[in-house]
């Protein structure tokens, strides 16, 4: 998968120098973003919802050891294999003992952004063992060699000719037919080859139940039942923080999970798995991965009550405009500016600077929560911790010094007009990112200061 | 009642002419108005660029100059939003708190404190508003498309009170236009996008102005309409609500 090196605002530059392809990109998921409001007003309980939401996760955060151990035991009395992994290095290699022992050489596997975040594609395609994703999109992106773009809709970043081209090279369709039909049709055949091949089917998990030990995986496409009611050998794999206590509050996370997502009641197949049927082998592997190191940062625990419904992705101006990849890690958008900084803060440093703190993503948020608030957390830590260019340093040092002194405040700001009046093209020039593409105001002689101290104060 | 006039830095030395407006009407409406003249900044562009801790100094010098007023009263939502959320002095605390809670953004202060219910004011051009997201998000200046709750507004109230306004929203009613402080510099690209993406929903209204109550949103856009020489202009919500024919 090709993650880029660049940071989040070169790649975002990239992206926009195509501005049709950005405006499209724009409008696309505002249009996503519309249907989820229209579905949420749909619902006077709305608001009351979202609290409900908020309060179970925080609850299951506080108790989180408790919930995993009663988990962990139920899921085992139903005949489930669990695994602990620590990291994605643990979580891959058991996947793998798995696929080794059981001579495995066909596995299908839908959707999910953990195996995403632990590399497992790369590292099973390292070992010359194949996976085929079975979400349309994610085997879109598969094709392409590159990560999806957006945790709900992986391809959103295509479009239909770049999806008929991808297909005309893997799957043999006819040169620019960009009939959606045509195309859904051959990605169908395709996989249900796949489906019916595979020995081994991997899945995420939505919603894990504490008191049953059964866990909950949500498809627009079926293609999770597909591959695990095909396959000998089911593998779910899930972050530890996607326990709820009971079954009964599903229904609070379901109603929101979907309406947040893409403005559905529902989504498709909400599948509830609890134990392999006659003959299958049925493992769970639960993973931290560095949730536990975020569970003890008080500021930024709120994060890992995330559902992974991308509405902060579909709201925010800043993803809207500059695509899924300039975040260049497994979740992009708000909630993953939140979450990498935690896995690796040297590479992740730039991301909790890639927004304005417009506040909306909070605001959508179906778990309440305060994303924007936690990126302007992250950035004061990401500081504090020296993961800050250089200049930004000098520069921001300087203008502290200066905004803490009055007479230089006014001195500098007098000097400072003067300058620009007098010699415009000191900071009218390339080297003056607000120039590029923007007038600087017009200087004025006398500050609102001088104003008031020759109309007011006389 | 005696009032504190905070001009944020940038405004002070920029757009004097948005804090005479606001100095103007806030005496119309009767206030006992003072500007502090040490003042300088609220220290907003340093703390959410990640160095909150070198601000420090900044809110010492807020506090020294705000300290004994009944309202402190600026025309920016954003720097407003920041010393509510952030403003502290550990050799005043008393005084920080107080200035926290008795800090008002000026369309909060006229609605809110004074309850405005009718201006002498006068501007007949077909005008844009710009909801700036500190004031609407941050401050609740007005109602959010994100939320399911009652739609107000703030501003609008205001606007509505000024004879031969012709007031427009546009489609998307409050969409952030990417100033974001310094990133409008650091995520060039994707700031002057959001920008000109915000000026085109306007301009299908076809607006003489636009409108908004933080000039480091209108400074952005009008960066960007002079650069693409546009006839469309922004003004100040202070400048509006103070003018007369």
């Amino acid at each position: 998968m090709s993650i880029s090196k660049l940071s989040h605002a070169e790649a975002a530059e990239q992206f926009i120098k195509d501005e049709p392809r950005t405006d499209w990109h724009d409008e696309t998921l505002w249009f996503v973003r519309q249907k989820r409001d229209k579905a949420a007003h749909g619902l006077p309980e709305w608001e009351k919802l979202r609290e409900w939401a908020s309060q179970i996760k925080d609850h299951t955060l506080s108790n989180l050891d408790n919930y995993l151990k009663e988990f962990e035991s139920k899921a085992q009395d139903n005949g489930v294999i669990v695994h602990w992994a620590a990291d994605g290095e643990e979580h891959n290699r058991i996947i793998y003992d798995i696929i080794t022992h059981h001579k495995i050489k066909k596995i299908v596997k839908s959707k999910s952004m953990l195996t995403e975040e632990c590399g497992l594609n790369e590292f099973l395609h390292a070992k010359g063992i194949e996976t085929v994703d079975t979400d349309l999109g994610e085997r879109i992106v598969q094709f392409r060699q590159e990560a999806p773009s957006h945790i709900v809709l992986p391809a959103i970043h295509l479009k239909k000719q770049d999806v008929s081209d991808t297909f005309h090279e893997h799957l043999h369709t006819e040169k620019g037919n960009n009939d959606p039909q045509y195309l859904t049709e051959a990605a169908r055949q395709h996989l249900r080859e796949k489906f019916i091949e595979s020995e081994l089917a991997i899945t995420g998990v939505n919603f894990a139940v504490a008191e049953t030990g059964g866990f909950i995986v949500c498809t627009n496409e079926g293609n999770a039942d597909m591959g695990a009611h095909a396959a000998k050998i089911h593998i779910a794999c899930m972050g530890f923080e996607k326990m709820i206590p009971k079954a009964e509050h599903l229904s609070v996370f379901l109603r929101l999970l979907a309406r947040s997502a893409t403005g559905q009641p529902i989504t498709t197949y909400s599948s509830h798995f609890h134990k392999p049927r006659e003959g299958q082998e049925m493992h769970i592997v639960i993973v931290d991965n560095g949730r536990s190191r975020q569970l003890g940062r008080a500021d930024f625990r709120n994060s890992l009550k995330c559902i992974r419904c991308a509405a902060c992705f579909n709201t925010c101006p800043v993803y809207r405009r500059s695509g899924g990849h300039s975040y260049h890690t497994a979740v992009a958008g708000p909630i993953g500016s939140i979450l990498n900084p935690n896995i690796d803060m040297r590479a992740n440093a730039d991301l909790p600077f890639a927004s304005t703190l417009c506040g909306s993503c909070s605001n959508v948020c179906p778990v309440k929560i305060d994303i924007h608030d936690q990126l302007w957390k992250w950035r004061q830590v990401l500081v504090a911790e020296g993961y800050v260019d250089t200049t930004k340093k000098i520069g921001l040092k300087g203008m502290a010094f200066v905004l803490a002194r009055p007479g230089l405040y006014r001195f500098a700001g007098k000097a400072g007009r003067a300058m620009m009046r007098m010699f415009p093209w000191l900071l009218n020039n390339k080297l003056n990112p607000w120039y590029k593409q923007r007038e600087m105001p017009a200087p004025p002689k006398e500050s609102f200061r001088d104003w008031y101290i020759k109309n007011k104060q006389q | 009642m005696k009032v504190g006039l905070f001009i944020p830095c940038y405004i002070d030395q920029f757009y004097p002419q948005v804090g005479i407006a606001t100095l103007q009407l806030l005496e119309k409406l009767g206030c006992n108005v003072s500007f502090p003249l040490n003042q300088t900044c609220c220290g907003q562009p340093m703390a959410n660029s990640g160095f909150a801790a070198l601000s420090k100094n900044c809110d010492k010098n807020f506090v020294a100059n705000f300290r004994g007023f009944d309202y402190i009263v600026g025309p920016s939502g954003s720097c407003v939003l920041h010393l509510k959320e952030h403003l502290h002095d550990e050799q005043h605390p008393g005084e920080a708190q107080h200035i926290r809670k008795h800090v008002y953004e000026l369309t909060e202060f006229l609605v809110d404190i004074l309850k405005i219910e009718k201006l002498d004011a006068s501007f007949p051009h077909k005008v844009g508003l710009h909801n700036s997201c500190h004031g609407q998000r941050g401050l609740h200046l007005s109602s959010m498309s994100e939320r399911m709750l009652p739609a107000f507004s703030k501003p609008q109230q205001l606007l509505s009170m000024v004879k031969g306004l012709e007031l427009s929203l546009p489609v998307r009613s409050d969409e952030c236009c990417g100033f974001g402080g310094t990133f409008c510099v650091f995520e060039e690209a994707v700031s002057v996008k959001m920008g000109k993406d915000r000026i085109a929903d306007h301009a299908t209204n076809d607006v003489d102005y636009i409108t908004g109550g933080d000039v480091s949103c209108l400074m952005h856009l009008e960066g960007i309409l002079k650069r693409n020489g546009s006839n469309v202009k922004t003004v100040h919500i202070a400048e509006i609500l103070n003018s007369s024919l």
